[in-house]
């Protein structure tokens, strides 16, 4: 541990070992542990008034028939009862979402990693590239989606002219169910440029003289790939499968505002729009907290699923952390 | 490489030469098709940009006429300066109020010694972690019945003066890069913790710091949820990344004015990333290597 500062104090005062030294050593405890509150006081404040309460409060709500306007009233498990059997929106949801950690976060941990190799490939205008790359990934969600909802619209879209160009099949993308999530998919591999940047900076790790001495010994590049390059950037790997499929569970702006876009209602105050368009496709759990809480005012309901959010988000969170093999772990080296 | 040029004149050097050319091509031409796929994109939504109202309901893909005047179109639309003015405030606001809250919260986290460090990282990164989706009900209810504040952007600022999982995480990961002899040092000249952390520390994380504001400045820009749920009833109160999509609604025939719109939703964030590519890259980095 490198950030041991008590030995070091206590080499630096030997005058702690003194008669009184008892004494000033627990009123140096005293004051570390004040000072320690005072830095992490803004965000203890934060954590309570912002995650725990209304954490609990959720919790609570759950159990609860409440709308904002009447006083809240004890519904036991109804509200779970409902969001499992009766409310058609939640298993579509959960069965998108299952879709979107396969499908969506193979494709861009696959296309991330196959563009962080080929940037170590690229020996010519390789700052050029890598910015060309990357830039996707900044453009803000909103804009991204409204971009690829006209690139992908079905009647004057550049892309379907270009594929009928090409002869063909021009699918309806955002107006098709069966082709709305395959085009979230290709908006998210766009923005690969996140996960590009990750695998460059683990492929450039992998020490070069394991390549050198594979090379002498006749291996091709497929060989050298899975057994040198594979297993060091593994851990990598993992890292961008699993927050992959935190931000699948997660995923919001995109379907939200891809499906209002292309059905055509109108945003903004005092519209209802039902999630999900076409037929469900799109849904995903924070739209129905979203809707449930804020079109339907079922607060009840909408905290069930808030909750069955949190519990997934939780658990690979969990994964990440694990002591042994954890990703993001509290070592103390960066 | 270097054997290649001194055996370049022998049958066989000349072989690997050509592989190492083609090898080269290769690489390039896949490089230049990758490129084609994240820039065409932009070029498309650019070029339509610039078409008449009429073109741009046909599926020519370049503009017959230039019409720059669409740009002018789009802020005389009504709210659009005012959802900029929105987006700036809660983005500027939000970056100040979380790099200065954030940093002592992640020099304490890095550097000091007590109970519960580990127990406080594990909670930041599970905060980093959570949906904001979890908790909106209540704090929706508290934001909008006691504090009577829906309708504003107050409900998303706020909460960034109590510091913000995510930009405490990295700078907690960039601050360990830190060695500890300079922080030692200075507390042996008597400096105390405030004045360590202000005159030696934050100089030496200006990098971290950097791209900690820039992520949060982005994620204010990018915002949607949060404006949604607190400001859709006022117009007044919306940002530009929430009034885009409405932008759509209300133009739902002008691709080209909605495609300027998109334009000018982007750019700031573009601009703002040749300026300081560095430091995001820097940061995007950090949050994916082993703690």
């Amino acid at each position: 541990m490198s950030t041991d500062t008590l030995p070091a104090q206590a080499a630096a005062t030997p005058a702690a070992a003194s008669p009184g030294g008892r004494n000033t050593l627990r009123s140096r405890r005293r004051r570390d542990a004040l000072r320690t509150l005072a830095f992490l006081s803004p965000w203890l404040i934060g954590c309570g008034v912002f995650f725990a309460y209304p954490l609990v409060s959720t919790v609570y709500f759950s159990f609860m028939k409440y709308d904002g306007l009447n006083p809240p009233e004890w519904r036991g498990l109804a509200n779970w009862a409902y969001v499992f059997t009766d409310f058609p929106q939640f298993w579509p949801a959960l069965r998108n979402t299952l879709w979107l950690c396969v499908v969506m976060v193979a494709c861009r941990v696959l296309f991330g990693l196959g563009t962080g190799l080929l940037i170590t490939k690229i020996k010519t205008g390789t700052g050029i590239f890598r910015t060309l790359f990357y830039l996707p990934y900044l453009a803000p969600p909103v804009a991204a989606t409204l971009a690829f909802v006209f690139l992908l619209n079905p009647g004057t879209g550049p892309v379907n002219s270009l594929l009928e160009a090409a002869g063909l099949p021009a699918p309806s993308w955002f107006n098709d169910a069966s082709w709305s999530k395959p085009a979230l998919t290709v908006l998210a591999v766009w923005g690969v440029g996140d996960l590009m940047v990750i695998f460059m900076a683990a492929l450039l790790d992998v020490p070069k003289e394991q390549y050198e001495a594979a090379a002498l010994d006749g291996a091709s590049p497929w060989q050298r790939f899975r057994h040198i390059t594979l297993p060091t950037i593994a851990p990598i790997v993992l890292f961008a499968v699993v927050t992959g499929i935190i931000g699948a569970m997660q995923y919001y702006t995109q379907p939200i505002v891809a499906s209002k876009v292309a059905s055509g209602v109108m945003g903004g105050s005092g519209v209802t729009f039902v999630p999900g368009y076409p037929d469900d496709s799109t849904l995903t759990l924070p739209q129905l907290v979203q809707s449930l809480g804020f079109s339907q005012f079922n607060y009840g309901a909408s905290c069930v699923v808030a909750l069955v959010l949190f519990a997934l988000s939780m658990a690979f969170t969990a994964l990440l952390m694990r002591r042994r093999g954890g990703l993001i772990g509290p070592g103390d080296r960066p | 490489m270097t054997t290649l040029t001194a055996t370049a004149t022998t049958p066989a050097g000349r072989r690997a030469r050509r592989k190492a050319l083609l090898h080269w091509i290769a690489v390039h031409a896949l490089g230049v098709a990758a490129a084609l796929f994240f820039v065409l994109p932009f070029v498309f939504v650019f070029l339509t940009s610039l078409m008449s109202d009429q073109q741009a309901l046909t599926r020519d893909l370049t503009p017959n006429s230039w019409h720059w005047e669409n740009y002018v179109r789009v802020f005389e639309t009504e709210g659009f300066l005012t959802w900029w003015r929105n987006s700036l405030l809660y983005a500027g606001l939000g970056t100040v109020l979380v790099v200065v809250s954030s940093v002592p919260v992640a020099y304490a986290l890095a550097k000091f010694r007590f109970r519960g460090r580990h127990l406080s990282l594990l909670l930041v990164i599970a905060m980093m972690m959570l949906p904001p989706q979890v908790v909106i009900i209540p704090m929706y209810l508290f934001w909008a019945k006691q504090m009577d504040l829906s309708g504003t952007l107050w409900p998303l600022i706020v909460p960034m003066a109590f510091g913000d999982a995510f930009a405490v995480f990295l700078l907690r990961q960039f601050l360990l890069t830190i060695p500890d002899e300079y922080v030692e040092a200075a507390r042996i000249d008597g400096c105390g913790e405030l004045r360590t952390l202000l005159k030696v520390v934050v100089p030496m994380a200006k990098p971290g710091i950097a791209a900690v504001a820039l992520f949060q400045f982005f994620f204010c820009w990018n915002d949607y949820f949060g404006p949604q749920i607190y400001a859709s009833e006022n117009p007044g109160a919306w940002t530009l990344s929430y009034g885009l999509e409405s932008f759509k609604g209300a133009h739902h025939t002008d691709w080209n004015l909605t495609m300027a719109a998109t334009v000018l939703v982007m750019a700031p964030v573009i601009l703002v990333f040749f300026f300081a590519q560095k430091a995001f890259v820097e940061g995007v980095t950090l949050t994916g290597v082993k703690g």
